[in-house]
């Protein structure tokens, strides 16, 4: 017993020596630095201060709470195609979503503003169709996009990976006990793909809440989000404190909204992340 | 068509990539009828099934109920439900909701949906398992909910995919007695999948047996056993020893080197047949009584009595008594005429019926595979 559980502990040891290193020890000095001043004392002046920045965070949640949902709305359908079709396609359809993926995000978001820009590649298109240009760039619905655009392969996949694994069975049998497709939806695929629908939200909505550099590149100066105040305390304002008392207070937050997420999905989401 | 024919299938083909699935079916199912479907892996029972559910469509040819043509209702306007292979219960519902799944979508009344599924779950003898997970259950009660959930919403022909095909054997025999119970309590017509002889044998008012995609025989259990119509059936159905033979005349059939008086009449004269004579229908006897003879080179005993592979001529036969002979001696060999069953040659001729490489492991191997079609 005892030597089967010190060869599990060798086993797991690279992992825990990872996560001591890069997430245990960062987290700790958010938690420090953000309970304490420039001089090393106690305080909670820090921390206090978030009300000045409540309308930001609020805007940060709401719009990556957007993103997300047009997210799974958009993918949703997806999924369901793509576990339904044949061997070749699904592949095909995999390889897909995957490929933005194997770029760089910061490639990705400036290929977005070259779209979106006044004189990208979008308005040169409208006006040679003779349509007035559209101003899209540094708009709240821009970063909406960018966010989008960056993270729906996280959507998707998981709400393909339940769909695919979903027995045929369950919908051939409701289908045989009376319910017609819009029932069979409602009542046993969207049921069952609840663990799938958390996990996409939770893969979207902390890294849409949480982006700088969307936001910066797509959002231009009209606005920022909670993650361009942070880092801005970081690199420029060079308040160590208020970064992290900004941090640890999201932190907070995405938490509690994934936990109300968990509520709502039930309890036995196996395909789920726990958070 | 008589009154009480439910279900007709009128030329029914179906082709997978080219592959025959099923070639020219034709049937009739009466109401109230416990109909088998029965034949070994790919034989196109399960597809014959998908097609009366409405989940596969037939290349060609006519499913009619009670008259009329279904070929376009999707499964869920038809009158009839199945009982899965895997049960396939909704795993986000409990045994109650399971139940009245069906029900809620004929919009019943709540008062009147507790009160049916109540009855049902009394019907599969699962009183007070209302609230339960269905992880919870064990294969045999998942099962029995699956019959609730299908017999719920009153269908009248019930469709079973080798639903005891999951079961252990002790399981599956009291299931079996309970399915029957259930049909004539119930009065609506079953239409049963099985590769499993035995549970066909013991279950049915008629039996349709089926290979390569075609109907080989259809007939009550019995008839099935007793004349089944070529080597295929004869060998699939119970154990046979089929011998190449000629009828001389009317009730005179000659194989193994010898002439038995038989039954069967209406052959030409001389014409090669099929002869299907039973292992449980020979009469050992002393090598001067017997009619043939032969050596015995296997002996096995399986309790209610001994099976002896016994080499006549060249031809192993399977024959069993409730004597016991050593093997390597030799015995001497009668057959009564009812005992012999002549079959019309077919394309299933000389293909089975001979006992030469017979071992045990191997049968018992077969019984236990556990069949996946398509």
């Amino acid at each position: 017993m005892k030597k089967k559980s010190l060869s599990k502990k060798l086993t797991a040891s690279p992992y825990l020596v990872w996560a001591a290193i890069f997430i245990i020890v960062p987290l700790i000095f958010v938690v420090y630095y953000s309970v304490t001043d420039g001089n090393g004392n106690f305080t909670l002046e820090y921390i206090m201060d978030i009300g000045k920045y409540k309308d930001v965070m609020l805007n940060s949640i709401w719009l990556g709470f957007i993103a997300t949902v047009i997210s799974l709305v958009i993918s949703y359908p997806l999924a369901y195609i793509m576990a339904r079709s044949g061997a070749n396609v699904q592949r095909t359809m995999m390889i897909l979503v995957m490929l933005p993926m194997w770029m760089n995000l910061l490639i990705r978001t400036y290929s977005m503003m070259i779209l979106l820009q006044d004189t990208g590649i979008i308005n040169t298109a409208l006006s040679w169709l003779g349509i007035p240009p559209l101003h899209m760039i540094n708009t709240q619905g821009a970063v909406v996009l960018g966010m989008v655009y960056n993270y729906i392969p996280y959507m998707i996949l998981p709400l393909y990976s339940i769909m695919a694994k979903m027995d045929h069975n369950l919908i051939e049998a409701a289908e045989d006990l009376g319910a017609n497709k819009l029932t069979v939806l409602k009542d046993i695929i969207l049921p069952l793909s609840l663990p799938g629908i958390a996990s996409g939200f939770t893969m979207v909505f902390v890294p849409s809440v949480s982006t700088f550099y969307i936001s910066k590149k797509l959002g231009g100066n009209t606005f920022s989000l909670i993650g361009d105040v942070i880092e801005m305390q970081f690199k420029s304002a060079n308040n160590y404190n208020l970064g992290a008392a900004l941090s640890l207070v999201l932190m907070v937050l995405i938490i509690v909204c994934m936990m109300v997420m968990n509520r709502f999905t039930g309890e036995d989401d196996d395909g789920g992340v726990l958070i | 068509m008589g009154d009480n024919t439910i279900i007709q299938l009128q030329n029914i083909s179906k082709k997978f990539d080219d592959e025959v699935i099923l070639d020219n079916i034709n049937l009739t199912i009466k109401d109230k009828e416990f109909m088998t479907f029965l034949g070994p892996s790919g034989c196109g029972k399960t597809t014959t099934l998908r097609i009366i559910a409405g989940f596969l469509e037939s290349d060609s040819g006519q499913v009619l109920f009670e008259g009329k043509d279904i070929n376009n209702l999707p499964p869920h306007k038809r009158q009839v439900n199945t009982i899965f292979q895997r049960y396939a219960l909704f795993p986000h519902l409990n045994v109650y909701d399971n139940i009245a799944f069906g029900l809620r979508i004929k919009k019943m009344k709540e008062k009147d949906i507790s009160k049916k599924v109540h009855e049902m779950l009394e019907l599969v003898n699962l009183k007070g398992f209302q609230r339960r997970n269905i992880a919870s259950l064990s294969g045999g009660q998942q099962q029995r909910v699956a019959i609730a959930r299908a017999l719920a919403v009153e269908p009248r022909v019930l469709l079973l995919d080798e639903p005891l095909g999951a079961l252990d054997l002790k399981l599956r025999k009291d299931m079996q007695v309970e399915l029957k119970n259930i049909q004539k309590r119930m009065g609506i017509t079953f239409i049963y999948v099985t590769h499993d002889q035995q549970e066909a044998l013991s279950m049915s008012d008629t039996v349709v047996v089926m290979n390569d995609g075609r109907i080989q025989q259809i007939g009550t259990p019995i008839d099935i056993y007793n004349e089944p119509k070529n080597a295929f059936v004869a060998d699939f159905i119970g154990e046979s020893n089929i011998l190449d033979g000629v009828m001389l005349d009317d009730f005179k059939a000659k194989f193994s080197g010898a002439v038995f008086q038989c039954l069967d009449k209406g052959f030409a004269v001389n014409e090669s047949v099929d002869i299907v004579v039973r292992p449980e229908d020979v009469d050992v006897v002393p090598v001067e009584e017997g009619t043939i003879s032969g050596v015995i080179t296997s002996n096995t005993f399986k309790g209610v009595h001994f099976e002896m592979i016994v080499d006549i001529d060249n031809f192993k036969w399977m024959i069993q008594t409730t004597d016991y002979y050593p093997v390597g001696s030799k015995i001497g060999i009668q057959i009564e005429p009812d005992a012999i069953h002549v079959m019309k040659k077919s394309e299933y001729s000389g293909m089975y019926g001979d006992y030469s490489s017979f071992s045990d492991e191997l049968e018992h191997l077969s019984d236990i595979t556990v069949e996946e079609e398509e």
